[in-house]
């Protein structure tokens, strides 16, 4: 740190908040001229959130950003791509509907008038051969029709295409997770030839051996902070998983989390004492293997068990979660039954989604209506709803779980987020359902929510019911009996609850050197 | 970002389809359309002459206008429901104060346009879905279309007669216009680069969106285009018909979105065909003269017009399903 090079971005104090989450809490970053950035960390560490910042796409609430000499009040994403800063954003960005010229085009405005199709089209392939020798791609071919391995190709190498606006800074996030190893090494040493021309590079990525070797400078964050920064030869992969887990906040707030579970919860004395022992002796409830698991590895769940999904998101824990539902939902119509042989399900399931305002709640229906619609056939009168029934079956369920509303008949929407939440798990607890999938349902919910339901989690395990749990937070594993890690859609770790430590999880969630 | 996302990309990788179905696709619309005229010569060989093709097609010309304009509303994922009525006003307008007063007349309909879009710009910043604000929008012009016009009647101007009775050598006058229609949206949109802008603003919002494009202004044009091309559709009903009645384009809503469809558009993503559009107007037109020349009872034909579509879009559904 003795001699910084000038800064091509400076990124000073941001801090940016959704709801009740603080995904950024003061972060200075930058990145300087000629160098490759690795940026690393684990789930919700915000390295995302930083990078949408620095593309514009995201205003922090406050901390300046400085590009070069300037420091613009009013950055949004037409400034930084005028000031030479590129993104290629973690889920595919190209549009389906145009060709691979047009969607060059669509990021160089200079590109117009007469001609800009083949000027288009003689730059994106330019680029593709400079990058990807022997792409495969003609530029006239439509976006959509191509594999995602080569739509993430042309999305790369549009991003380093330049016209009238100078090429500074191009951040990669997570660039090489649909390319094969030949295409990824293709990229990261084109990478270093962009580098070496003086531009910058942000490189964030799961595959910790192409940070280490890619990479001038490292920067880990963890809870929407930086927590350490050096050069990347100073790490080893072994010290990159330390530092993205073993922040000193984390380690304190564990212990507690669980403290007050065993203070609240009667049952988890037991549980506590024979964490494994218990497996196998209650019957099997789920039993699935995600569709690209090549070993035997499956997934079990038992009667009575709280068994956890971890790893990256995205990495297929959403999609085993849909095919067990799926599954369970086809065995009620016999014929169907045999249509997936790799998922097992014995007995009713019940979704809490994660994503709340888009799959969870009825945003026009009450409370009550929205606690009671997954248990219709149990409130039916005759062939109608009956709305004392619905009434007092909200109200039950308002008690056990304490939905803070003054009248359940109330707009789902006057609820505060982690209330809408609770209402979402009243919603699936009061059914028949044995199963309970849960896809990150505690995104965004404030603390002492979260303490409530996982509480009550516990409480329906002890009573039987099997909870299948992908979270992106370290602490809500360490309430499951037995943790299953996933990364590219693959079980690759099998934790039981003795062995559950965070390093183990993120050891497991990042790739080894190896595959580069 | 979103589990859902990487689902649907994971799914985009098995629908891509090959280059031989995609063109068995594009040409389906003209082949459905080349199959109705046969159907047409063998029924009625004189019909088949310069003046028949002109009797047959010439209304043809203010649907392939409205279909136009619902194509422009369909490309960035919306719906317009309120065209048909909307060119029921431009037709009254037309024929009433476009005749006696010119420059009330064009003001009225330019001020059309303007609310057009307006709409769009509505349901870009409210984040309204757009068949509830068109469906609105279709009491409101049907209103007003009364109001301007209560009983039939009125009198296309005079230039907007000469223009649709424009006698063309050789080829008969709405086979030129179709062609017209058709080459120039198709270079406007599918050839210029703010139409690439346009249309993947339908494909992917949000990369548009990223790439520092303005997601109102291309709502906006859309809308406005729409717009300009209903009172087109209007103006050209009224020339075909010489006077106009409050109802005139009742049955244009539907016909301009199977016309849409017909001509392989898609009603979200961004997928759309001008041309093949425009031949999707001219199917339908002549789809009820080939029925009426089958001695079809009128009762059935919007009945048999709906099979049409339906035989149309299963067999897209099946070059689409064996192409995986």
């Amino acid at each position: 740190m003795s001699e910084t090079p000038p800064n091509i971005v400076y990124l000073n104090g941001v801090e940016k908040s959704f709801g009740a989450v603080r995904a950024l809490a003061g972060v200075d970053f930058a990145v300087g001229i000629g160098e490759c950035v690795g940026l690393v960390g684990h789930n919700g560490a915000g390295k995302s959130t930083l990078m949408h910042i620095l593309a514009g796409t995201l205003t922090p609430e406050t901390g300046e950003i400085t590009v070069g000499t300037e420091s613009p009040k009013n950055y949004a994403v037409h400034l930084a791509h005028r000031l030479g800063i590129r993104c290629v954003f973690q889920e595919l960005s190209l549009c389906p509907n145009l060709t691979v010229a047009e969607n060059a085009r669509v990021l160089h405005s200079a590109i117009a008038g007469w001609g800009w199709r083949s000027k288009a089209a003689r730059l994106i392939r330019a680029k593709l051969d400079e990058i990807f020798p022997g792409h495969g791609i003609g530029p006239d071919a439509v976006a959509g029709d191509l594999p995602i391995g080569k739509r993430q190709m042309i999305e790369v190498a549009r991003a380093f295409t330049v016209t009238e606006e100078p090429l500074r800074l191009v951040i990669l996030d997570e660039p090489t997770s649909s390319l094969d190893s030949h295409r990824a090494s293709q990229l990261l040493a084109h990478v270093r030839r962009v580098v070496a021309t003086g531009a910058g590079c942000v490189l964030i990525s799961h595959l910790l051996g192409e940070v280490l070797e890619y990479s001038d400078r490292i920067v880990v964050m963890r809870d929407g902070k930086v927590v350490t920064t050096d050069r990347a030869a100073s790490f080893d992969r072994e010290k990159l998983v330390l530092a993205m887990g073993a922040a000193k906040v984390g380690r304190d707030e564990l212990p507690l989390v669980r403290d007050s579970i065993a203070s609240n919860g009667g049952t988890s004395d037991e549980r506590e004492v024979v964490p494994t022992g218990r497996r196998g002796t209650t019957p099997v409830r789920v039993r699935a293997r995600p569709a690209n698991q090549t070993d035997g590895v499956e997934l079990l769940a038992h009667e009575g068990e709280i068994v956890g999904l971890a790893g990256l998101s995205g990495h297929g824990q959403t999609a085993l979660l849909l095919e067990i539902f799926r599954a369970a939902e086809r065995s009620r119509f016999a014929l169907l039954t045999r249509r997936n042989a790799g998922v097992k399900v014995t007995d009713p399931v019940a979704l809490i989604a994660g994503d709340r305002q888009n799959d969870g709640i009825f945003p026009l229906w009450s409370i009550s209506e929205n606690i009671g619609v997954r248990s219709l056939a149990a409130l039916r009168n005759r062939l109608l709803i009956s709305y004392d029934r619905e009434k007092s079956f909200a109200e039950r369920w308002q008690g056990r779980i304490k939905i803070r509303t003054p009248d359940l008949g109330n707009n789902i929407l006057s609820l505060s987020g982690g209330n809408q939440q609770k209402a979402l798990f009243a919603r699936a607890l009061g059914s028949e359902a044995k199963i309970l999938l849960m896809d990150d349902p505690m995104r965004g919910v404030d603390v002492a929510t979260k303490l409530e339901v996982y509480e009550l989690i516990r409480a329906e395990a002890a009573a039987g019911r099997t909870f299948l749990w992908y979270t992106t937070e370290m602490e809500e594993l360490n309430n499951c009996d037995h943790v299953y890690v996933f990364r590219n859609g693959r079980i690759v770790a099998d934790l039981h609850r003795g062995e559950l430590s965070e390093e183990r999880v993120i050891q497991s969630s990042f790739e080894e050197a190896t595959q580069v | 970002m979103t589990p859902a996302g990487s689902a649907s990309a994971i799914r985009a990788e098995v629908t891509g389809i090959s280059a031989p179905r995609r063109f068995l696709r594009a040409i389906l619309p003209a082949l459905s359309l080349a199959l109705v005229l046969a159907g047409v010569a063998w029924m009625n060989p004189r019909a088949m002459s310069y003046f028949g093709i002109n009797l047959m097609l010439n209304l043809g010309i203010p649907v392939a206008l409205a279909t136009m304009a619902q194509m422009f509303v369909i490309t960035v994922n919306e719906l317009d429901l309120s065209i048909g009525t909307f060119v029921s006003f431009v037709a009254s307008v037309g024929a009433t104060w476009l005749h006696d007063t010119p420059w009330l007349g064009t003001l009225v309909l330019l001020g059309a346009v303007g609310v057009y879009a307006l709409l769009g710009a509505i349901i870009y910043l409210r984040n309204v879905p757009s068949i509830v604000v068109t469906l609105g929008m279709l009491f409101v012009w049907q209103g007003l279309a009364i109001l301007v016009l209560p009983r039939p009647g009125g009198k296309a101007p005079a230039w907007v007669h000469d223009i649709m009775n424009f006698r063309t050598p050789y080829v008969p006058f709405p086979i030129v216009a179709a062609i017209l229609i058709g080459v120039l949206v198709h270079l406007g949109l599918m050839r210029t680069s703010y139409g690439a802008i346009l249309r993947g603003s339908g494909g992917n919002p949000l990369a548009i969106g990223r790439a520092g494009w303005s997601l109102l202004k291309t709502k906006v044009v859309m809308f406005g285009l729409a717009g300009v091309f209903g009172v087109f559709a209007g103006l050209a009903l009224i020339g075909l018909t010489t006077s106009a009645d409050a109802n005139i384009g009742k049955g244009y809503t539907l016909l301009s979105i199977a016309g849409v469809i017909l001509g392989g558009g898609e009603f979200v993503g961004g997928r759309v065909s001008p041309i093949g559009a425009v031949i999707g107007a001219l199917t339908l037109t002549l789809a009820g003269t080939l029925l009426n020349f089958m001695r079809i009872s009128p009762d059935w034909q919007v009945g048999a017009e709906g099979a049409i579509l339906i035989v149309v879009l299963a067999a897209r559904a099946v070059i689409n399903r064996t192409g995986r």
